[in-house]
C-alpha cells in the first residue's frame, strides 16, 4: 500500500514540475508547482516526518499564493490568453538537463549505499527540535540570521524611495523631497 | 520505497527544474525552476535521512535548512523583481542586462 502511494505521489510530483514549463499560463504554472510541492510535502509525511512535510505543504500553499498575485502585478500576459513562447535556448536546456539526470540516476543506482543504522524516534518532530536546539545550535542560529538578512534585503531591493531620496546625499535636508512634499 | 526510488524521483524533479532555470525568459518563470531544484533537495535529504541515518535527527536538519533556502530564495527573488520593474519595466533576463537605473 505505501509502496503504490509513494509511486503516485512521485508520479505526481515529477508531471507536476513537467506541467510548469509545458502549459500557457503562469497562473496555471503556478498551480502545477504547487502541486509537486504538495505531493514531495505527502512524501515526508509518508516516511513518518509529520512536522517537516506539513511545513512544505503550508509554506507553499503560501508562498504560491503570493507568486499568483505577482505574477499579475508585473508580468505580461499571465494568464496566457495570448499564446507566446517566453524560451531561450530550448534545445540546449534540454540537453543539460538530460544529462544532468542521466547521471544523477546513474548515481542513485550504481552507488552502493550504506547501510540502514538505528531506528526513526518515536517523535520525529521532537528529535528534530532537541537537536536544533542542542547539538546543532548552530545551524538554527545561521538560518536565524539569514532570514533576517534576506528580510532587510527585500525591503531594501523593494523599497522605491529610500532615505537618501528623501534627505539628500547627506541626509541634511531639512525638508525630504517628497511628491506631496511630505511633513518634515 | 528504497532509497533509489527516492533519489531517481528527486533527480527527475532536479533535472525539470533545471531545464526550467535555463530555458525560461520570464524571472519568475526562473524561480519556478530554482525552486523546483530545491524540491528535489529537500526530497532527496529525507529520503537519506529514512534510508540511512534514521537514528539521529541529522538529516531533519538538513531538510529543514533546505526549506529555509527555498522561502529566503522567493523572498529575495520577489524584491529584485520588483526593483528590476521599478528601474526598468522588465519582467524578462534579456531585459536585465545592465545594472545600473
Amino acid at each position: 500500500m505505501g509502496v503504490v502511494v509513494f509511486w503516485v505521489l512521485a508520479a505526481g510530483a515529477v508531471a507536476g514540475g513537467i506541467a510548469v514549463f509545458a502549459v500557457d499560463s503562469m497562473a496555471r504554472a503556478t498551480f502545477a508547482l504547487l502541486l509537486s510541492f504538495l505531493c514531495v510535502g505527502a512524501e515526508l509525511l509518508l516516511i513518518g516526518l509529520p512536522y517537516l512535510g506539513l511545513l512544505v505543504v503550508l509554506m507553499m500553499i503560501m508562498e504560491m499564493l503570493i507568486m499568483a498575485v505577482f505574477m499579475v502585478m508585473y508580468m505580461m500576459n499571465p494568464a496566457g490568453l495570448m499564446p507566446m513562447t517566453m524560451v531561450h535556448n530550448r534545445r540546449g536546456s534540454a540537453a543539460v538537463s538530460a544529462a544532468v539526470f542521466a547521471a544523477l540516476a546513474a548515481g542513485a543506482l550504481l552507488t552502493p549505499w550504506p547501510e540502514r543504522r538505528g531506528v526513526p524516534a518515536h517523535d520525529t518532530t521532537f528529535a528534530l527540535g532537541e537537536a536544533v536546539m542542542g547539538p546543532k545550535m548552530a545551524v538554527m542560529m545561521l538560518v536565524g540570521v539569514a532570514i533576517l538578512a534576506t528580510m532587510i534585503t527585500s525591503v531594501v531591493l523593494a523599497t522605491g524611495r529610500g532615505r537618501y531620496d528623501r534627505h539628500g546625499d547627506r541626509l541634511d535636508a531639512r525638508r525630504p523631497a517628497d511628491p506631496g512634499r511630505g511633513a518634515p | 520505497m528504497t532509497l533509489q526510488a527516492f533519489l531517481l524521483t528527486a533527480s527527475a524533479l532536479f533535472a525539470t527544474g533545471l531545464y526550467g532555470a535555463l530555458s525560461q525568459q520570464s524571472i519568475v518563470m526562473v524561480m519556478m525552476g530554482l525552486e523546483l531544484m530545491v524540491n528535489a533537495i529537500v526530497l532527496a535529504g529525507a529520503a537519506f535521512w529514512y534510508h540511512v541515518t534514521p537514528g539521529t535527527a541529522d538529516g531533519q536538519v538538513l531538510v529543514l535548512v533546505a526549506i529555509t533556502v527555498m522561502a529566503l530564495e522567493m523572498a529575495t527573488g520577489f524584491a529584485v523583481v520588483t526593483a528590476l520593474f521599478r528601474a526598468q519595466e522588465v519582467d524578462m533576463t534579456e531585459g536585465a542586462g545592465e545594472l545600473k537605473e
